[in-house]
């Protein structure tokens, strides 16, 4: 098999080629180092690493090879490489969130999900970029600059993690970390042609990932099939001590539910509030497609009513930006990151934490905590913020109704394809609504997977499928995802990807 | 619910500690009205028989034994801090000199 193969195979079968002993792992963290300096860089490249951890890599699969060829007994992941949304904290690489406030900031801990990568000696290949403290949809507002879409390169990756979505998608990573607060894995994994989970809230400890939203947050798995994510949240779930609101389930049986392979007597709910208008009509025609196919598999269409689901986008904008306004104000120039001392005047601590603040922060993330200050100040409280818990209570209330019917829900995960770089990046509000499919979940705290359903006639471009089950129940998610996925497949004669235009290589880099 | 105008703003950017020019605070205060007018429906949407969700799955008496656990060396911790002298963070004056 050539580099270039390799590269495009799943994790589960480089898994199973590093144990046959076809390939060894600095074979493999090798080949995707080489994508990496090929497509990544220069004007036009997709710019999804923000760092890049060659030595490391390099070294952690030279290790995982002389234990294999030992005879020790690995973790069935071992040796495959993996990159990481730099919203998460690693020691021996800087984590930046994506802001100028944390530049070249170096974590003194590993993030638990980072120390389970390691036990299962997994090489990091770097960090990839990311909206500014997660916040956005097209990774645009990331202070080092867009990440490219990997299917059109003028297009956005979805955000806030596209830099981890692209890195999948152009071959330069088969697996990645990511967090979803609102849709921050699944929107790009729509608009990038990938699959990616937020699973259930607490089932992963956010114990290191950098706080946006503490009551939303969630890390989850990017991969490019469904049974690679259930390998990877198998490996990064479970009860973490370090994090208060873990749960104490055992992170098993993901992978198993991927290999399942039926969804027959399943029933299967269509969220009416979550299709047809505002969504672009070749989102639609694929979105009926799989519903058509998983009929034919089996399992039972019906439609569902969330009556509340039109108050969540709202709802989210209220609570998310007052839960990061009290999160980011441990950014005051004193404990870690930059430090801007005032032009003018006094040099007085409260002086320079505005200015440090000023200069650190970008637009996205300014806007975010003004509008969480106000949520939350004196008058508007019970108002606004008050007012958005209990439209969390009816949001929970609505999944509840829909679950006692069904087994799991079904909905385009995205309104539209990828839009251009640019296009939304003045207009806060159009830029918020491409959420509006993948906020429910984290208000109610379920878990929710997208996967590729196709293209859309009108442009070429990615469309993604999305699943919501009920709290722990994330199993639930493989089994239907993987089904949807194989059907899909059959009928492409592969895996979506295998479409996308090739990418142009960076000769000068892949010399080296 | 009142509109946001550049008044408040600039309060809100004092009391989150962000400097603002006066053209941020211009164009905050017309994208925040949008955004504002755009989520206000919310205060519609739940009587007041509706009790409030602050977290999606609800854990109480979340405990670990009493006991030094995982720490930070105070090197490690100072070790991001843009200033640090003997062991501690190094700040700015608090007070302004009289």
């Amino acid at each position: 098999m050539s580099a270039n193969e390799l590269i495009r195979s799943s994790a589960a079968v480089m898994a199973a080629k590093l144990a046959a002993g076809e390939v060894t792992s600095v074979e493999l963290v090798q080949a995707h180092l080489d994508r990496i300096a090929a497509v990544d860089g220069g004007d036009r490249g997709v710019h999804a690493f923000l760092h890049v951890n060659t030595e490391e890599a390099l070294a952690v699969a030279a290790d995982v090879d002389a234990r294999r060829a030992a005879g020790e007994e690995l973790h069935e992941l071992a040796g495959v490489p993996i990159a990481v949304k730099d919203l998460i904290v690693t020691k021996g690489q800087p984590t930046t969130a994506g802001s100028k406030f944390l530049e070249g900031w170096m974590s003194p801990y590993d993030a638990t999900v980072i120390k389970k990568l390691r036990a299962a000696r997994m090489p990091i290949l770097g960090k990839t970029n990311l909206d500014e403290f997660a916040m956005g949809s097209s990774t645009e507002h990331s202070a080092y600059g867009p990440t490219r879409n990997p299917w059109d390169l003028d297009r956005i990756p979805g955000g806030s993690g596209g830099g981890s979505a692209a890195a999948v998608a152009a071959f330069e990573a088969p697996l990645a970390l990511g967090t979803d607060t609102g849709g921050s894995i699944r929107q790009p994994g729509a608009v990038t042609g990938t699959v990616g989970v937020k699973p259930t809230y607490g089932a992963v400890s956010r114990y290191g990932a950098i706080a946006m939203a503490s009551s939303l947050d969630q890390i989850g798995p990017v991969s490019r099939t469904v049974l690679d994510s259930a390998l990877l949240q198998e490996v990064i779930g479970g009860h973490d001590p370090f994090d208060s609101t873990s749960l104490s389930d055992p992170s098993t049986g993901l992978a198993a539910a991927a290999r399942l392979g039926n969804v027959e007597g399943m029933k299967i709910g269509i969220i009416k509030e979550l299709h047809g208008e505002g969504y672009q009509s070749g989102v639609e025609t694929r979105f009926n497609e799989s519903l058509e196919l998983l009929r034919g598999a089996g399992a039972e269409i019906i439609e569902i009513s969330c009556p509340n689901f039109g108050y969540a986008l709202g709802a989210y904008y209220l609570i998310m930006p007052s839960e990061a306004s009290s999160n980011l104000a441990k950014f005051d120039g004193v404990r870690f990151g930059m430090r801007t001392l005032p032009t003018e005047g006094s040099i007085t601590i409260e002086r320079v934490m505005s200015a440090t603040r000023a200069a650190g922060f970008g637009d996205e993330v300014k806007r975010r905590i003004i509008l969480g200050t106000y949520a939350l100040s004196a008058g508007y409280y019970d108002a606004y913020y008050g007012s958005a818990q209990k439209v969390r209570t009816l949001i929970q209330r609505d999944f509840a109704a829909a679950f006692a019917q069904v087994d799991v829900l079904i909905s385009p995960t995205t309104p539209t394809t990828a839009f251009k770089l640019g296009e939304k990046i003045d207009d806060p509000l159009s830029m918020y609504l491409n959420d509006v499919a993948t906020i429910p979940a984290n208000l109610a705290g379920v878990p929710g997977l997208t996967l590729p359903g196709g293209l859309a006639d009108e442009d070429g471009l990615p469309v993604g499928i999305q699943l919501l089950a009920p709290a722990r129940e994330d199993a639930r998610l493989y089994r239907v995802g993987a089904v949807l996925e194989s059907l899909l497949e059959a009928q492409w004669g592969g895996p979506l990807l295998d479409r996308a235009p090739a990418l142009a290589q960076n000769s000068a880099k892949e010399a080296n | 619910m009142a509109a946001i105008n550049r008044e408040d703003v600039a309060h809100l950017a004092q009391l989150a500690h962000i400097e603002m020019s006066d053209d941020e605070l211009d164009r905050m205060a017309n994208e925040l009205a949008v955004i504002v007018d755009a989520v206000k429906s919310v205060s519609e949407a739940a009587g007041d028989d509706v009790p409030a969700t602050s977290h999606p799955i609800p854990l109480t008496n979340v405990m670990r034994e009493d006991v030094v656990g995982h720490v930070l060396t105070a090197e490690e911790a100072l070790s991001g801090a843009p200033d640090a002298q003997d062991g501690r963070f190094k700040v700015p004056a608090i007070l302004e000199e009289s």
